[in-house]
């Protein structure tokens, strides 16, 4: 049967043309990064304005990725909503919201059906508000999240966005900076701090998933978690002395809102993700900040050189695909040049010519494309194979049909556990992918060998 | 049993036209059953003698979609079947969809008696979204009547109709059966239109003159035929209504180009 399919791709679908099919997608939906933006907003409940099927997607999606409890409310629409309006619906469902569940903010993104029809949230929000039914200690947020433009990257921009310009204020320099990490793990949010922490600068991370979606099991069971974004420092992020987008794609919005509202200036860096990628968040929280880069950090970062010199011959000259999310796939492509790994395809399903043209100037040999599936890369493995893979679980299937190993980065990771945890950020998150991608290419190599070729000493 | 959509411009008079045609189908014996396509809901306000008639989309609002046909049909002058899809109050929601759910929800119902002569959809304004078109797809309607006048804006909008229908004709099997004029007293008026209705390849079905009468039946909330069955605008519906049920010429029509259609304005308008 394998053989049957593979032999078809190889007659028949390489190079397919195709303009209107995408076969097995880089990308979900906005609302999904929507909510994603709203869980790292302090005792925020993100509310999806539109049918409960979208909402049931998200929130399985997020929960098979973090394995952690997603709340998230829904207008729940019925072809009543679709014909008369879904603003009936968002009223009683903000009441609900307010009675049940108590939040300190609520955070509405919205979905194909509602923009379809053209309901007006942020009119019923402020409607609501002026005739009290909102209480003032609650704060709203709304963004526009159509499913049918771009993907779960811009739906997590939009929401960001939102929340900083509802939110931030100008009032007095905080000498802060303000960090927007994009689609991090908490594990990564958690590594962020840790760095912050040691060089002593005072930041402002929006969203902060840490503390929410790796919360410790204690016994208890909390609708909101200790973590998230506080109301308060979002609004202080307008005195911030400048703001870090860690991740073109998802972060660039927000901090250009920032920049245009409040005179912030802002910096576009890569995901600290391989020693280059580190060694530039490093130098320009430093160089922004005026803070010394502390010998702690010089340590960790020799740590790691040494460890990729250690195990360099495993990995020198292979090559690889990597796939996902823009942000994660730019940051990657920059740990494979550090390594010396040969990147032959770097693809995402989140349209960007920038990406495109950053990505193209990293690696100009590789076949660099931001609006792609998966179904392009397996037709190009026919031709132009690869040792490995670097990308999320979906990549599973091109594993197992040409035989590579898969280093699971970005989202979704959906068949293995605890991942989020672990940070790839920083000089030590490195480290940690560094001993990820050689010990992977030797566990392969284990494998594959027959038993009289087994090598003890690697 | 044949199901015949009515499309024409906003206020062209197509409610007006359907129900005194529908009227005089009913007094020749046809069993016939008017749907209407608007928010408005006044498609069968003639028939009902006034706006008595709880819309489809109201009383799925108000009690879900387990309903009866009962709840949502009413009969109307000459034992005609009268629903209104109904629809969303101006400036929110979407109606093109309500015209979906009811339709659909009129299939489920069975409310296309086998008995049924003729079914009339009488759709608001242009076609403006693929929900405005659901009359015409699937194979529902498979005769459309455009009313139109010698005005420029009918005729635009008669033209922009039969690029809708083109595009289902090609997918189904919807055909252009004619035009009907209901005159504005334009210069030329008659030519204009039979001029027009060439260049589309299909014919002027009737041409209704302007008579008051219309306009005193409808204050009192009836149709022509049921206000005053022996005057002479009764006799032009009796005509209409006859004309379309012998009409044997359906056609995918040739929408024309805006400046062809401007050109053949300029030719009849300028003629005096």
């Amino acid at each position: 049967m394998e053989k049957i399919a593979k032999g078809e791709s190889k007659m028949e679908c390489n190079n397919t043309e195709r303009k209107y099919l995408t076969v097995n997608p880089l990308k979900t939906c906005q609302p999904l990064g929507a909510v994603w933006a709203c869980l790292g907003i302090h005792q925020c409940m993100p509310h999806s304005h539109g049918s409960q099927g979208c909402t049931s997607y998200l929130r399985m999606q997020l929960t098979r990725h973090f394995r952690e409890f997603i709340p998230t409310t829904t207008s729940s629409f019925s072809e009543a909503q679709v014909v008369f309006g879904g603003v009936g619906n968002l009223k009683q469902a903000i009441r609900n919201i307010l009675s049940i569940y108590k939040p300190k903010v609520i955070g509405i993104s919205t979905t194909c059906s509602a923009e379809t029809i053209g309901d007006d949230v942020p009119g019923t929000i402020n409607e609501m508000r002026a005739s009290g039914e909102i209480p003032e200690d609650v704060k709203v947020f709304t963004a526009s999240t159509p499913s049918y433009v771009g993907s779960h990257v811009t739906g997590f921009s939009n929401m960001v966005k939102s929340a900083v310009e509802t939110f931030a204020k100008k009032s007095s320099p905080n000498g802060k900076i303000n960090i927007i990490p994009g689609l991090l793990s908490p594990g990564d949010l958690r590594e962020i701090k840790r760095i912050l922490k040691i060089m002593g600068i005072d930041a402002i991370i929006l969203p902060d998933i840490s503390d929410v979606l790796d919360a410790p099991m204690t016994g208890e069971i909390h609708l909101y978690q200790k973590g998230g974004t506080t109301i308060s420092e979002i609004e202080d992020m307008g005195n911030s002395i400048a703001t870090i987008v860690l991740g073109r794609e998802a972060g660039i919005a927000p901090a250009e809102s920032l920049n245009e509202m409040y005179n912030v200036p802002y910096e576009v860096l890569p995901l600290p993700i391989g020693i280059s990628n580190v060694d530039k968040f490093i130098m320009k929280l430093s160089e922004i900040t005026g803070k010394p880069i502390p010998y702690e950090l010089e340590e960790e970062r020799g740590r790691l050189v040494d460890m990729m010199l250690d195990a360099h011959a495993h990995w020198y000259n292979k090559k690889a695909a990597v796939f996902g999310d823009p942000d994660i796939v730019e940051a990657i492509v920059g740990y494979a040049n550090d390594l010396g790994i040969n990147v032959l395809y770097a693809l995402t399903g989140t349209y960007s010519s920038e990406w495109e043209k950053t990505v193209k100037s990293m690696v100009p040999d590789a076949y660099v494309s931001s609006d792609n599936d998966l179904w392009y890369l397996k037709e190009q493995l026919d031709k132009k194979p690869v040792d490995m893979l670097f990308g999320n679980s979906h990549g599973k299937y091109l594993a197992k049909e040409y035989d590579l190993p898969l280093l699971r980065v970005g989202f979704p990771i959906l068949d293995r556990a605890n991942l989020q945890h672990f940070p790839i950020v920083g000089y030590k998150g490195t480290a940690w992918l560094v001993e990820r991608t050689g010990n992977t290419l030797l566990d392969y190599k284990d494998a594959k060998s027959p038993e009289h070729l087994l090598e003890l000493i690697m | 049993m044949r199901q015949v959509a009515i499309y024409g411009k906003g206020g062209i008079g197509k409610s007006t036209t359907t129900q005194n045609t529908v009227a005089a189908l009913s007094e020749m014996g046809k069993k016939v059953m008017v749907v209407g396509c608007d928010p408005k809901a006044d498609s069968t306000r003639l028939l009902l003698h006034g706006l008595n008639q709880k819309t489809v989309l109201d009383t799925i609002r108000d009690e879900g979609e387990d309903i009866e046909l009962d709840d949502i049909m009413r009969s109307g002058y000459g034992n005609t079947k009268c629903v209104e899809s109904g629809g969303p109050e101006p400036g929110v929601g979407c109606a093109g969809r309500g015209i979906i759910t009811s339709i659909n929800m009129l299939e489920n119902l069975g409310a296309y008696d086998d008995d049924l002569d003729y079914v009339f959809y009488d759709v608001l304004g242009d076609v403006v979204c693929g929900g405005f078109a659901m009359p015409i797809r699937e194979g529902k309607a498979k005769e459309i009547y455009i009313v139109a006048s010698g005005e420029m804006m009918a005729m635009y909008a008669a033209n922009n109709i039969c690029k809708g229908i083109r595009k289902y004709a090609n997918q189904g099997g919807v055909r252009l059966g004619g035009i009907i004029c209901n005159s504005r007293k334009v210069d030329n008026e008659e030519e204009l239109l039979k001029a027009f209705c060439k260049k589309l390849g299909t014919q002027l079905v009737y041409f209704v003159p302007r008579d008051n009468i219309v306009q005193r039946a409808e204050i009192n909330k009836k149709t022509v035929i049921d206000y005053d069955p022996q005057a002479p605008q009764a006799d032009v519906y009796r005509a209409l209504a006859k004309r379309i049920d012998e009409n044997d010429m359906f056609v995918v029509p040739n929408p024309m180009p805006t400046d062809e259609l401007e050109k053949l304005l300029i030719e009849y308008g300028l003629m005096d």
